[in-house]
């Protein structure tokens, strides 16, 4: 279980996150959702320990790991896809998932992570994860390294982003089957009512605070009815 | 000229030519200053100059996939070595020319290995060129490194040379030259990693004389502790023709990397293009990789192994 205790991050004399609680229960599915710049970025990366938060508590089945680094994280299983996947120089598609393993696999082996998110393995293994891939390839690229850890608590940023429609189909999908597959929570940043469907519980997170926080059927119907949150719902769907 | 290969020559030519034993195909290994043992086959002839050291290698016109290995092993101290080799490569013949240098130097003086290589490629020819080098040994002695690289490109003719120097070379200067004529194509692709005090400085200076002709010549180049390397590029275009010069580094530690680019155009229909581009491993990537379990130093090594992979 991940507990969040009053987070606060504040920078250049902004209050990017305010006193931010909330706890994601062993196997639970929870999308963060809320308009543009209103922190849920850095609220994700507070918790993989890529930025640190001024005050309040990052706690993983009990233990305080506020002060661990990201590697310790990620060994205690804590997994992140960023929003903006980092390209590299030489290193391959097929390098990132076997370090992603952390151990080397064999090719086949490898391939059903990038079919999953609907890459064909052969175009794609031995590609370097650079700026020859267009901006939906690397995401992803992104998804498959970070579904193959199957860490406890696995954070996707923004997943939809830059995805057609139908890959999205099949990267809902990828999502269930995580659930299903594994035994760990997974936390969501989404604006697409479509992961919001199949979201355990939603959190809605604007100006650093959170707005909504319940089951999906508390907040959803209050989302859709709402039109100024349903406003950015539908804005957000492309961008 | 016949002998069995110890462990260390046995190693060293593993590093430098990805072979342990001797290979089929045309070769000549070279020896602390002379030749070990040499094969020829129906269209490779290896000769031995007569005038000054080395040997001249001569591909029959229209050979095709034969692979030729040329490599040098140094394993004293004190020893000079210059040796010069011609490629004469015939008309339509396409081959794999694999050289390399690899000194073990475990005494307290230095080693030397000057290798003069020239190219002449007829019309139509294609080689592919690797040569790499490699330095080891617990002594105090230098290893040293200055290979000369002469090309020269007859029309329709192209050359892809790869080189690898990676660790173990105290002072290199490797300089390159290409002379291209019609339709022809150079690419170079050059990959150095210094560490330690250690001293690397390329070269390159391409004329683009044939209508068409072309040159991508990329440098990927990693210096770390008190290293220094230098890397200096000239492409001139006389004709309609296309030069494209990439250098990017990843300085460490206390490192210093310095680009001199220059490009020539003397025709209107030049076109040339020269990128460079120096600094730190990026901060993202670092982070990235330790987000999959890796500790800094882990992330620091995967980055440097793919980028001069
Ligand atoms: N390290 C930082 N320094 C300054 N401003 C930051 C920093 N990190 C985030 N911000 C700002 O905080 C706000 C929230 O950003 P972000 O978490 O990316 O929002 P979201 O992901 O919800 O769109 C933005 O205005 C962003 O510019
Ligand atoms: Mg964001």
């Amino acid at each position: 279980m991940l507990e969040l205790k009053n987070i606060c991050f504040n920078r250049d004399g902004k209050q990017i996150l305010d006193n931010i609680s909330f706890a994601i229960d062993d196997n639970k599915f929870i999308v963060i959702t809320g308009p543009n710049g209103g922190g849920k970025s850095t609220l994700a990366k507070i918790i993989m320990g890529i930025e640190k938060p001024d005050s309040g508590l990052v706690l993983l089945n009990g233990e305080d790991i506020t002060n661990l680094s990201i590697t310790e994280r990620a060994n205690k299983g804590i997994g992140f896809a960023f929003q903006q996947p980092v390209k590299f120089k030489g290193i391959t598609v097929y390098d990132l998932i076997n370090l992603s393993l952390g151990k080397k696999v064999k090719f086949s082996e490898a391939c059903k992570y990038l079919s999953a998110v609907g890459l064909c393995p052969r175009d794609y293994m031995k590609r370097e994860v650079n700026a020859s891939l267009s901006g939906g390839e690397l995401k992803r690229i992104e998804i498959a390294t970070v579904v193959a850890r199957k860490s406890g608590l696995t954070i996707f940023d923004e997943p939809e982003a830059g995805i057609d429609l139908w890959s999205f189909s099949n990267l809902i999908d990828v999502f269930s089957d995580m659930k299903d597959e594994i035994s760990g929570s997974i936390m969501i940043i989404s604006h697409q009512e479509r992961i919001l469907n199949i979201a355990d519980n939603i959190i809605l997170i604007s100006n650093g605070k959170i707005k909504e926080s319940g089951t999906r059927d508390e907040v959803l119907p209050k989302l859709l009815n709402n039109t100024k949150t349903c406003k950015f719902l539908k804005e957000d769907i492309n961008g | 000229m016949d002998k069995k290969l110890n462990n260390i020559e046995k190693f060293i030519l593993k590093k430098i030519s990805d072979i342990d034993d001797f290979p089929s195909g045309a070769f000549n290994i070279r020896e602390n200053g002379s030749g070990i043992k040499r094969h020829t086959t129906e269209n490779v002839n290896i000769v031995s100059k007569t005038d000054k050291q080395g040997i001249d290698i001569i591909v029959k016109e229209g050979t095709k996939n034969e692979t030729i290995h040329i490599p040098v092993i140094l394993t004293k101290g004190g020893l000079t070595d210059i040796v010069y080799n011609d490629f004469y490569i015939g008309k339509n013949a396409e081959v794999t020319i694999i050289a390399g240098c690899g000194i073990h130097n475990d005494s307290c003086e230095t080693s030397e290995h000057d290798g003069i290589h020239r190219f002449f490629l007829e019309e139509g020819a294609k080689v592919k060129y690797i040569e790499k080098h490699y330095g080891q040994g617990e002594g105090t002695g230098k290893r040293i490194l200055n290979p000369q690289t002469i090309i020269d490109l007859k029309d329709g003719s192209s050359l892809e040379m790869e080189t690898v120097q990676i660790k173990g070379v105290d002072n290199s200067i490797r300089q390159t030259f290409g002379n291209l004529a019609k339709d022809t194509n150079l690419v170079i692709n050059e990959k150095i990693m210094t560490h330690g005090a250690q001293f690397a400085k390329t070269e390159f200076d391409v004329v683009l004389n044939g209508e068409n002709a072309s040159t991508h010549v990329t440098s990927r180049s990693v210096a770390k502790d008190a290293s220094k390397q230098e890397f200096i590029s000239k492409v001139s275009g006389n004709t309609k023709c296309y030069g494209h010069v990439e250098c990017d580094a990843i300085i460490m530690d206390n490192a210093t990397v310095k680009a001199i680019p220059e490009i020539l155009a003397n025709n209107i229909d030049a076109r040339l293009i020269h990128e460079a581009a120096i600094g730190k491993i990026a901060g993202e990537q670092m982070v990235k990789l330790m987000t999959l379990g890796l500790s800094e130093k882990e992330a620091e090594n995967e980055i440097i192994n793919g980028f001069l992979k």
